[in-house]
């Protein structure tokens, strides 16, 4: 939400800036998060609903200074309330705000998720805000944010083996990261070999023409329950990676992965538990 | 009649171009000459000039292995040309996409006749889509008014090893399986043993990461036994004598092993990418390390993660 203040100020930056005949990326280095995109993507996404900003007591964000390499940026949505009964996290939506498409991704959870922390990884072009909002099971949002620096040198969002990538088409690995103990949040990781690029429109330059092929939906249930469904699109790297957290149980004997491409195309794997301990 | 002819000629080397200062070459062997850029980002201040880049003179024309970062390095090399040679431009040979080494083709694009831009055939797909990002980091780099002009090879080189001739001078175009990038060419020279490496080989900067780890390493072997007796870096400087140049092939090496060694035991005990990236440190005696080792760390983990 854009307040008048905010509004007066950005439309005097532009009269200075005008007189001045610079531009506003001459501002400090983290500018306001009032952006133009996210003044959009709010109203689109969350209408006037008010939302808790960079309080850190439901939803915080993990992720780096600088974008090392762009087509690969580590990012940790991080939940600081347990998804117990009472109040619990049902949604986040991962936004970057520059991004051709700035909604990256949106996860919906249940407490049988266990923790409400999801880690991906997220090309990035320029030097943009990426936030987390948190919807929890009360209907509040919260948000945090952090301002990322895009790569230097010749780091590109674009995959390195375009060959090698659909070769391997579809391929998953699926795996614990933690030990298995009854009522205690249990890390896993999935990954899913896939190009998951925007396709681009026919190059002036090189006159190639490349149709969009990305993965769209990941779910994955435990015991027959869905624990984790994400809407995502290219936002999201080559090869897109999820670790997230699901609740053991007794009788739960395994987790099962299905992923959709844009192509309708879809991929499944099944990861078997060891025993539950009782 | 002949002066008529030589001021003609002369109006049209003025009109053609923009007069640049010829940039500065050493002349590794006889007809072979190389530039060494600086090992640095690109910035407003050097204009691009950070990568190296060299032409080769035959008797009959010249071939250009890459052009530097900038349309200005572009013209710098075309006036190094001038300055040695009247013979036409033949060939421009990039050794792969990134955008420090091909930029200054635009200065080449308007010389007649028209050389043949020669490339990997997996250029193409790579330009088209890094293109935007390209032209962004060079408008952020050099300056808005500094617009960067892509070339479109004309010339696609694949498996098949391409021997051009220069007139009693054969140079010799190879494509690597993906290493540097998926892109990566050579170029050498058999009359002098000059080979240029392009980014297949760092000599001081620290090796950047952006195609495939194990893929270079692989070819790593393979490049060293072209027993080359010089061979020009992409960054860094001319190794010459057969010993300076396997110590350069086995110090990248080094580099890369101990990457993918620290990077797969990482894996091993499950350190998620964030903290491997915070915990790998970059080894001694590399320069430009805090802005590119975090980034292979990266992609080596990103390629790694995918080995059962
Ligand atoms: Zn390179």
């Amino acid at each position: 939400m854009t307040s008048p203040r905010s509004l007066l100020r950005a439309v005097l930056v532009g009269i200075v800036s005008l007189m001045l005949g610079t531009s506003l990326a001459i501002a400090a280095d983290e500018p306001s998060p009032d952006t133009e995109q996210w003044a959009g993507l709010r109203q689109y996404l969350f209408a006037n609903r008010p939302i808790a900003d960079n309080v850190g007591d439901v939803v915080d964000l993990d992720a780096p200074f600088r974008a090392e390499d762009a087509s690969v940026v580590p990012i940790g949505l991080k939940a600081k309330i347990d998804q117990s009964g009472g109040r619990y996290i049902r949604k986040l939506w991962l936004v970057v705000d520059k991004n051709p498409t700035p909604v990256a991704a949106s996860f919906e959870l249940t407490p049988e998720s266990g923790r409400a922390d999801v880690e991906t990884r997220i090309r990035l072009e320029e030097y943009t805000w990426v936030r987390v909002i948190a919807e929890t099971s009360d209907g509040q949002l919260h948000m945090a944010r952090k301002y990322v620096r895009a790569a230097g040198g010749c780091s590109a969002p674009a995959g390195k083996d375009n060959e090698a990538a659909l070769a391997r088409l579809g391929k998953i690995k699926f795996k614990l990261e933690g030990e298995v103990e009854t009522g205690k949040p249990t890390l896993a990781q999935m990954m899913v070999s896939h190009p998951n690029n925007s396709g681009m429109q026919m190059d002036q330059v090189t006159r190639l023409f490349v149709p969009p092929q990305y993965v769209r939906h990941v779910e994955v249930a435990y015991g027959g329950k869905v624990i984790l469904s994400a809407d995502v699109d290219f936002s999201i790297s080559e090869n897109p990676n999820f670790r997230f957290y699901f609740m053991p149980k007794a009788g739960g004997s395994e987790l099962t992965a299905k992923v959709v491409d844009s192509k309708d195309l879809t991929f499944s794997s099944t990861l078997s538990l060891p025993k539950v301990g009782i | 009649m002949p002066a008529l002819v030589l001021t003609l000629a002369l109006t049209g080397a003025s009109g053609s171009t923009r007069a640049a200062d010829p940039a500065p070459v050493n002349e590794v062997a006889p007809g072979v000459f190389v530039h060494t850029g600086q090992i640095a980002e690109a910035t407003r201040d050097n204009d691009g000039d950070t990568s190296n880049w060299g032409f080769v003179v035959g008797e009959r024309c010249i071939a250009v292995i890459d052009s530097g970062g900038s349309t200005a390095t572009g013209e710098a090399l075309l006036a190094a040309i001038r300055s040695q040679s009247p013979l036409p431009v033949c060939a421009v040979i990039s050794t792969h996409v990134h955008p420090d080494h091909i930029l200054g083709n635009a200065a080449l694009a308007s010389l007649k006749p028209a050389p043949e831009f020669v490339a990997s055939q997996r250029l193409p797909a790579a330009l088209a889509a890094r293109q935007s990002t390209y032209t962004a980091l060079a408008l952020r780099q050099l300056g808005a008014d500094r617009a960067p002009v892509f070339v479109a090879p004309t010339s696609l080189v694949g498996a098949q090893t391409v021997q051009i001739n220069l007139g009693n001078r054969d140079l010799t175009v190879r494509s690597w399986p993906t290493a540097h990038t998926d892109n990566d060419l050579t170029v050498s020279d058999e009359t002098s043993g000059t080979l240029f490496a392009g980014d297949l080989l760092f000599v001081d900067h620290i090796p950047v990461l952006d195609g495939s780890l194990t893929g270079w390493l692989a070819q790593i072997p393979t490049l060293r036994a072209l027993s080359a007796t010089r061979v020009v870096p992409g960054h860094g400087g001319v190794a010459s004598g057969a010993a300076a140049v396997a110590a350069a092939w086995d110090r990248e090496h080094a580099y890369l092993l101990d990457l993918r060694d620290r990077v797969r035991a990482s894996l091993r005990i499950g350190t998620a990418l964030a903290r491997a990236v915070d915990t790998l440190t970059a080894p001694a005696g590399w320069q430009l390390t805090e802005l590119y080792h975090r980034r292979n760390v990266t992609a080596a983990y990103a390629e790694l993660e995918w080995e059962d």
